[in-house]
């Protein structure tokens, strides 16, 4: 759905702070005088190490505004702070070796980045000025670019946006328009286009490097190769490039002018180079992340409010899209101006199922095209940052209020992610199959438009109702599977078919699965699981599984005598339901909470456990508290049986319950409701240094399951690698 | 791994290997019984089954049951057994005398041969069925040979590899849309010619597995063996044939003494053997470098269903670190999924303490036992070596 990988301008290789701890903004709460020259260096630890240190072009890709530093910029970290080494080797280490600033050797393609962030939070950097490195800034030309006298801060940025934007990319026309600076022109973009180039692979290269194997000292080494040869190579080019300051202020007005004859520059972008055109996007992103940090400052900076016109100016997508602020009708004008590079933008409409969270550039953009407004959340988890927060509170009357203007959307779909939103529905199979079900009647009720065709309009179609279905809950991986089964099936459509055929081939295959891979399998799984239950069993189970609840009630009916320990926990207490539903059966049931487990597991045989997946190294993924129980029958010798559908079988392999996971409402934990003398946490949930973590799901290792009964039998955790190949093609072929 | 162990040098005796005129060296080369024709000429077989018939069918190869065991097992297996078996026997009769072809007097005649395994004994028979078939129409067959297949299995429930075997057999005959499409006599021949072929298979499966597990055994390596298995005497033999240097530890394989005939065996091929009683492994386990054992089944968990005792030895052995062999042919992979000893069908079998046994006290006359997965290294099968977690890839690619 999203072949193309973005190249992601951020990344802070932070190291991770395992536990709990404050994010580091919060420690503080005003800028520190003696930390004041921080907020650009940051960007230092960006660099990813693009294989050899001395490769001669080598510049900090921008830090993207992360949640960091977008809200601590003019904060600047105060120096008890827990940072990484990275960060400490760029307030520490780099200014002693040449005294200069990294940010101002940056290259324009990424300056401004940093002269946004300075821009917008004009009293730091100003006041720098007397301090630290601001000595070079008359002979440097970031130093120059930062602070033209004639102009206006608000400008300032501009200036610095535009001319990264124009000259970088466009270079071309921009010469023709201004033959008397041709001369230096070149000069700057010969340097420059390399330089992107240069960014551009390190960013590529980046993206596919895992994050964890980066060490540390590599960076340093790296960085400090590449910043001397920054030195030489920008102290070299002073000269033109002072020169070259007023082109670019001229270019600036250039850019006004093209935008303004948009006819014009529209037929140029066409013969844009690859390479050009994703330095284009590069600056349009760099833009846009501008435009948004003046948004920010723009409640802080009254000046700032011109900038709306200058964004258009730059003609970029730049849609100012306030987190706070957020009126949707300047971002519906912005959407309308900016049309062209705004379809390009929906092909990568949704947002991928494991998104990470904690990059912003990302998240702005999902946010962007979200349905759901979505809020910002107090008191992240350092651990759990990269998950989608828990913003039901928010979401719902929102979603409410806007039910007549969201007409693209199915209402069988809608209605079915609001009843996720309000937990109405839950339950791997019930979700799935009120999803499927939604899906069977937007099919039955789609025509395709003119001049369209059905397999790719439908799955656009799909596409957008999964993106909303994201937005009110992050999918289960059965979710996603079955999502996985719809599309193939629409893309698998003989074109010979009407669509009044392929409607129907799509509905009853939707039904056939349905019926098949989820509820003909929970029957199979039923009749292999009586087989275990025996007389005299004592069964635990936890929380509400639908498969093991018809398990017990089918050996209830064969007339097994066994016992039924369900072992509950808090928050959601589900279990209490399934002991009222096995009582009302005529089961005898204990009922205990989690912390009762180590206790209870003496006296049981079996363990039957429900998922929400097993995923391939045979890691059970389901409710949490799951592998804790797990832990506890193995440690105890008594087996633990697994009872989970096939179609919720993933290739995956997860090792840990924390790259992907779902976070519940925070709140739920901190209060309990009609016990007010222990709600001590009630008034101090909004507290800076208390964080609530409300995990969803956890990932058992496949050590502590015995067995894992599915449709094809009862299996050990070992052969799930095999379901997945024997059968998954099957599915996906029917 | 490599570990001359030091008493194996003290009784290291020069091996007369080329002298040995090997007396079971005619198991190697094809036996004269293989084609059908001779054997259908067989006398049936009495039909008194008082004792579970795989314990008997044992017994009765196996040759070292004592006449006061023989004695005990009639007394323990009387009452309900007794009723049980002749009244499945009625049924089996009834049922046979419907059917044209009575599997289950040709099952016994094959099962007299005593190096062929039960397994192959019945797909034998089940080729038979198909030979000597009346029915006109495919689904007619296969219904024949399901209700043979239901009636072999139903003859003996303990047996898990009968079981297995027919069920195999079952789908490697029948699975195919192929045949579907040809008529019903070339369809017919077929089927016979891949139930030759999956008979032949199987019976070559000891073979193909002495073969594969030679690169195991290794010069001065000391092995123990648990209980009597024809695929660990076939890797035995095969390995005192090329001519290894190795020596061989015997349990005694208590209640039926499987050990002791196995040990006959082995001194017969001039292989250093010694005999343990049961209790003595972890006494002896220093000084041994792998264990091998056989497998009544293989389970999809890849832990094994064998000869009560395996499990304990496994266990002794894992924790001294030292690896256990199992030899099984693929007809012994069942679909079975036991989660702890007692979750099996239980095959009972009387034991002889040599003296009377007041009536208060239990006796625990359960055969076998199951070894979990974890506490084998690797599997030897005629469809290679494989880890335990490999056998529930087959069992998947076998029967889905």
């Amino acid at each position: 759905m999203d072949p193309r990988r973005v190249p992601r301008t951020v990344i802070d290789p932070k190291v991770r702070q395992v536990g709990f701890f404050a994010p580091p903004d919060r420690a503080q709460s005003g800028p520190l005088p003696q930390t004041s020259e921080s907020p650009s260096s940051p960007p230092l630890s960006d660099i990813s190490p693009s294989g050899n240190s001395i490769s001669p072009v080598m510049i900090p890709p921008p830090r993207h505004l992360s949640d960091l530093s977008s809200r601590t910029i003019p904060a600047g970290f105060p120096p008890n702070r827990l940072v990484s080494p990275l960060h400490r080797f760029s307030g520490e280490s780099i200014i002693p070796i040449g005294s200069y600033n990294p940010s101002e050797f940056a290259s324009p393609s990424v300056a401004d980045f940093f002269e946004d962030k300075n821009a917008r939070s004009p009293g730091p950097r100003r006041s720098r000025g007397a301090g630290g490195s601001g000595k070079f800034a008359s002979s440097l030309p970031a130093g120059g670019f930062e602070l033209p006298p004639e102009v206006k801060p608000t400008s300032l940025t501009t200036v610095s946006v535009v001319s990264n934007l124009q000259p970088n990319v466009t270079g071309k026309q921009s010469t023709s328009f201004f033959p008397p600076f041709v001369g230096c022109y070149l000069c700057i973009h010969s340097v420059d286009s390399y330089i992107v180039h240069w960014y551009f692979q390190m960013g590529i290269g980046y993206l596919f490097k895992d994050r964890a194997t980066i060490e540390g000292n590599d960076y340093q080494k790296c960085l400090g190769c590449v910043l001397m040869w920054f030195c030489c190579m920008k102290l070299w080019l002073a000269a033109s490039i002072k020169l070259s300051m007023v082109t670019l202020t001229l270019s600036e007005k250039s850019g006004k002018e093209q935008s303004s004859q948009d006819g014009h520059s529209k037929p140029l972008k066409e013969k844009l180079s690859k390479a050009e055109r994703r330095a284009l996007q590069e600056s349009q992103r760099a833009a846009k992340a501008a435009a948004k940090a003046e948004g920010n400052a723009g409640s802080t900076n009254p000046k700032t409010a011109k900038t709306p016109v200058q964004k258009k100016d730059t003609a970029s997508i730049a849609t100012s899209h306030d987190k706070r602020g957020g009126d949707n009708n300047n971002n519906n004008n912005n959407n309308n101006n900016n049309r062209p590079i705004d379809k390009q933008d929906r092909k990568k409409e949704i947002p991928h199922p494991r998104m990470q969270f904690d990059d912003m550039s990302r998240v702005e953009k999902a946010n962007k095209r979200a349905v759901v407004k979505q809020t910002e959340v107090r008191n992240r988890v350092e651990l759990f940052r990269h998950l989608p927060q828990y913003q039901h509170a928010t979401k719902l009357p929102d979603l409410e209020k806007k039910f007549f203007r969201l007409t693209s959307l199915h209402p069988a779909v809608y209605k079915v992610g609001l009843r996720y939103l309000s937990g109405d529905i839950s339950g791997g199979n019930a979700r799935c199959i009120a999803m499927l079900q939604a899906f069977q009647e937007s099919i039955t009720e789609y025509t395709t438009p003119p001049e369209k065709a059905l397999t790719r309009d439908l799955t656009a179609k799909i596409n957008s109702y999964v993106s909303f279905l994201i937005n009110c809950r992050p999918l289960s991986i059965s979710m996603g599977n079955a999502i996985k089964f719809v599309k193939t099936r629409i893309a698998n459509l003989p074109l010979t078919l009407s669509e009044s055929e392929s409607k129907q081939t799509l509905v009853s295959e939707i039904t056939r699965f349905i019926n098949e891979k989820i509820i003909l399998a929970d029957r199979v799984i039923v009749r292999h699981a009586v087989t275990k239950v025996r007389d005299g069993d004592v069964i635990l189970t936890y929380g509400s599984s639908s498969a093991v609840e018809m398990v017990l009630m089918r050996a209830q009916e064969v007339g097994r005598r066994f016992r039924v320990v369900v072992v509950d926990s808090r928050p959601k207490l589900e279990g209490r339901l399934l002991v009222r539903r096995l009582v009302g059966k005529g089961i005898s049931c204990s009922y205990v909470y989690v912390n009762g487990v180590s206790y209870v597991m003496h006296e049981v045989t079996r363990v039957f456990l429900g998922a929400s997946s097993v995923l391939a190294n045979g890691t059970v993924y389901s409710r949490v508290g799951t592998a804790c129980v797990a832990m506890v029958a193995n440690a105890c010798g008594v087996p633990v049986i697994v009872c989970c559908e096939a179609y919720k079988f993933h290739e995956r392999v997860q090792l840990d319950s924390i790259c992907c996971n779902e976070l519940g409402d925070p709140d739920a934990i901190a209060k309990v409701h009609g016990r007010e003398e222990i709600n001590h946490l009630k008034d101090i949930a909004n507290d800076e240094n208390l964080q609530l973590l409300n995990l969803t799901y956890d990932a058992t290792p496949s050590d502590y399951v015995s067995m894992i009964i599915t449709d094809y039998g009862m299996i050990p955790p070992t052969s799930v690698p095999v379901i997945v190949r024997e059968f998954r093609k099957e599915q996906i072929w029917i | 791994m490599w570990r001359r162990s030091a008493s194996f040098i003290l009784d290291n005796r020069p091996l007369q290997g080329d002298t040995v005129t090997n007396p079971e060296s005619r198991l190697l080369s094809p036996p004269p019984s293989s084609s059908m024709a001779e054997t259908l000429q067989n006398p049936n077989p009495d039909p008194t089954l008082t004792i579970s018939p795989y314990y008997q069918t044992r017994a009765a190869h196996h040759g070292v049951v004592t006449s006061d065991w023989l004695a005990q097992a009639q007394a323990a297996a009387g009452g309900d057994t007794d009723t049980r078996s002749s009244e499945q026997e009625g049924s089996l009769k009834s049922a046979a005398s419907e059917k044209s072809f009575p599997v289950i007097d040709e099952f016994n005649n094959w099962r007299k041969q005593p190096d062929l395994a039960e397994a192959v004994a019945a797909i034998r028979a089940l080729a038979s069925v198909i030979r000597s078939s009346e029915a006109t129409t495919m689904m007619e067959l296969q219904n024949e040979l399901k209700m043979a297949s239901d009636s072999l299995k139903s003859w003996d429930m303990t047996s898990i590899s009968l079981t297995a075997g027919c069920d195999l057999f079952m789908r490697y005959v029948t699975r195919t849309s192929a045949v579907e499409y040809e008529d019903f006599d070339s369809a017919k021949s077929r089927f016979l010619e891949r139930a030759e072929k999956f008979g032949e298979i199987s019976y070559k499966a000891r073979k193909i597995i002495a073969m594969l597990s030679q690169d195991f055994i290794f010069d001065g390596c000391t092995i123990l063996v648990h209980g009597f298995s024809r695929v660990v005497l076939e890797i035995l033999k095969t390995a005192a044939e090329n001519k290894k240097h190795f020596r061989v530890l015997c349990t005694e394989g208590r209640p039926d003494r499987t050990g002791l005939r196995l040990s006959n065996e082995l001194a017969k091929l001039d292989v250093p053997v010694k005999l343990l009683i049961d209790s003595a492994v972890a006494y002896s386990m220093d000084e041994i470098d792998m264990v091998f054992v056989g497998a009544d089944g293989v389970v999809e968990s890849g832990g094994i269903i064998n000869m009560m005792g395996t499990y304990q030895i496994a266990l002794v052995a894992k924790s001294m670190d030292k690896p256990v062999y199992v030899a099984a042919e693929s007809y012994k992979f069942a679909r079975l999924y036991p989660l702890n000893q007692k979750d099996m069908v239980p095959a009972l079998k009387p034991i002889d303490f040599g003296v009377p046994i007041p009536l208060k006290v239990e006796v625990e006359t359960s055969a076998r036992d199951y070894t979990p997965p974890q506490y084998l290294t690797l599997l030897f099968t005629d469809l290679g070596v494989l880890t335990p977690s490999v056998v529930s890839d087959e069992l998947i690619q076998l029967y889905l």
